[in-house]
């Protein structure tokens, strides 16, 4: 494989890692909160809100069930409100960070629904106010399953991220369709998969190495 | 009332009138006034009248057991007394201060000064012992270095010194406990509440872990307050107790008191666990409805009082020159207070049955016919 192409796929990696690290810090920023809450506020729990509870879970499913093709088609005119422009790498960031919101809001919930309702009403024994109890209580406890949801969302992430092509979003599945595919260039289309597999891998692991060093229920000898 | 009322002699009458209505009061920790508690239905489910007519009082510095069965309402009470639920009709005073009124950062602070341990624990596992500890302080604001110290002085108190770095998963069940206990008594609260705190542990660890609140209640002065339904716990510990059956208090005092003479069912079903009301099964066996020549006739005698059963059977004995023979006994202590029966066997016929009745009433004592053995 020639030095240019060997540096495209370098670029793309770079394109990719960009696109799918700040969509996950932005997903992380919207989609915790926004998880802690779906799991705090119905009725009679610590933030009590059933009717916010439900308008946002419709809202984070119509989210979930869309195609991300077609939201990142969709919502063209507000990724170039946000971002100033419709194309390139940042403004895939856009419709990225939109998709991995609810999904990440979805698996918070599920991370902290597992923390044990006992340790709320503990907390809550002693004088913690609600703001306390999330922060000092739910997120630490929940802290293994975060990680481990954030590390979901991230794979999930680098395979949306192969689809934002379509709007000039660049990254190694763009790479992959536009010299692999159009061009008939096996050699690329495989060089953008181990690739790919390889950064999924090395994701998986540190997730769940992290999501280990942190679990304190049942410690390794 | 009477400790206030000799205090009271001698004093200018005025200050006498002032002091008086308030002082019962002042002596409470905890006072249910009027207090009901009802769920109402909600999909479907029925609602429940947890408690109803509750009035009683827990007096400071002692340790006073709640005991009843499951479902007679022992979690909805200690929930009212730290106000995480309000009543729905009366009002809870803890502390001189209404609990059921207070809100928000209010009811927050009020409950700093109570304390609570649990059935299982409820460490957090994502912290240390030490920093299980510190949680409370933590959520009360206080500076890192008096947490610190803090926190080593607790450790010391319940004796898990060497356990601060230990994770509750490495801990065993009574060294949780212990964490929970510091935890509890973090903020130095007036009141602590055990909820069932005991249930989940063995005989030797639950042993240990009531001395060690005895300790506290010696030491530190805090009102106990033990939520059970283990009438072991409340024998060992308390002085005071507060039987509750299906929402109500149906009956309260001191614990030598209400052992000795158990007037509602549910009471006596607590005594029975622990003096036994059943015989041995060899003598259970033997017994017939109808004398037999040269056979012994059973009475149960019932021992309640400080040495009541001491030198019952050789008075019995020697006073109506009886060969009485003891089957079976079990005779326990609660409260300072000898409570259990004897199971003896009469010989020589009805005559001596009807004397030895008599006899035993005479004396107070409460017995039986059970029938008789060959």
């Amino acid at each position: 494989m020639s030095p240019e192409l060997i540096n495209l796929i370098i670029q793309a990696t770079g394109e990719s890692l960009y696109m799918v690290g700040i969509a996950a810090l932005l997903g992380t920023a919207f989609g915790l909160p926004l998880g802690v809450f779906l799991a705090t506020s119905r009725k009679g729990e610590l933030f009590s809100a059933p009717a916010v509870n439900r308008v946002l879970g419709i809202v984070v499913n119509a989210t979930r069930s869309t195609p991300f093709i077609i939201l990142v088609v969709a919502i063209i005119p507000f990724t170039r409100l946000v971002a100033g422009t419709s194309i390139g790498s940042t403004a895939a960031i856009v419709p990225l960070t939109i998709a991995s919101t609810p999904f990440i809001a979805r698996l918070v919930e599920a991370a902290i629904r597992e923390v044990d309702g006992g340790l709320i009403e503990t907390a809550s024994s002693f004088g913690a106010s609600p703001i306390q109890i999330v922060l000092k209580v739910l997120i630490p406890e929940a802290l293994p399953g975060l990680l481990l949801a954030l590390t979901l969302a991230v794979v999930s992430l680098l395979g949306y991220s192969a689809m934002v092509g379509a709007v000039g979003g660049g990254g190694l599945g763009d790479l992959g369709i536009r010299y692999g595919y159009q061009r008939f260039m096996p050699e690329m289309m495989l060089a953008v998969v181990v690739v790919l597999i390889a950064l999924v891998q090395l994701v998986q692991s540190a997730g769940d190495y992290l999501a280990r060093r942190v679990n304190r229920r049942l410690r390794q000898r | 009332m009477n400790a206030h009322q000799s205090l009271a002699i001698g004093q200018p009458l005025e200050t006498l009138e002032a002091v008086s209505p308030a002082a019962p009061k002042a002596d409470a920790m905890v006072r249910f006034e009027g207090v009901s508690k009802i769920y109402p239905a909600y999909r479907g489910k029925p609602g429940v009248n947890a408690l109803q007519d509750i009035d009683f009082a827990i007096q400071r510095g002692s340790i006073t057991g709640v005991i009843g069965r499951s479902g007679a309402g022992k979690s909805s009470l200690v929930r009212l007394i730290n106000g995480l639920e309000k009543p729905t009709t009366g009002r809870v005073i803890v502390d001189n201060s209404d609990i059921s009124a207070l809100a928000g950062r209010e009811l927050r602070l009020a409950q700093r000064s109570i304390g609570m341990i649990f059935q299982h624990f409820n460490l957090l596992s994502s912290r240390t012992a030490a920093d299980n500890i510190a949680l409370p302080l933590e959520i009360a604001g206080w500076a890192k270095a008096d947490i610190k110290a803090r926190v080593a002085e607790l450790l010391a108190l319940v004796g898990i010194a060497d356990k601060h770095d230990r994770y509750p998963s490495e801990l065993s069940g009574g060294q949780k406990q212990r964490v929970g206990i510091a935890r509890a008594l973090a903020t130095r609260p007036s009141v602590l509440l055990s909820d069932e705190a005991t249930s989940a542990l063995d005989p030797q660890t639950t042993r240990a872990i009531l001395d060690l609140l005895a300790k506290i209640n010696r030491e530190l002065g805090v009102t106990i307050v033990l939520i059970t339904h283990e009438m072991s716990v409340v024998r060992q510990l308390a002085k005071e107790v507060v039987v509750l059956d299906a929402g109500h208090v149906v009956e309260s005092g001191h614990v030598a008191d209400i052992f000795t003479h158990p007037e509602h069912p549910i009471t006596q079903s607590f005594l029975a666990e622990v003096i036994g009301d059943s015989l041995p099964v060899s003598l259970a066996s033997r017994i017939v409805a109808e004398p037999s020549a040269g056979g012994q006739a059973v009475i149960r005698v019932q021992v309640r009082g400080a040495g009541a059963g001491d030198t019952l059977v050789a008075r019995l004995a020697r006073e109506l020159s009886l060969d009485v023979s003891l089957l079976s006994a079990r005779i326990d202590e609660i409260g300072g207070q000898h409570v259990g029966s004897l199971t003896l066997g009469i010989p020589g016929g009805e005559d001596a049955v009807t004397r030895a009745l008599a006899w035993l009433s005479q004396y107070q004592f409460s017995a039986e016919r059970l029938g008789y053995v060959a």
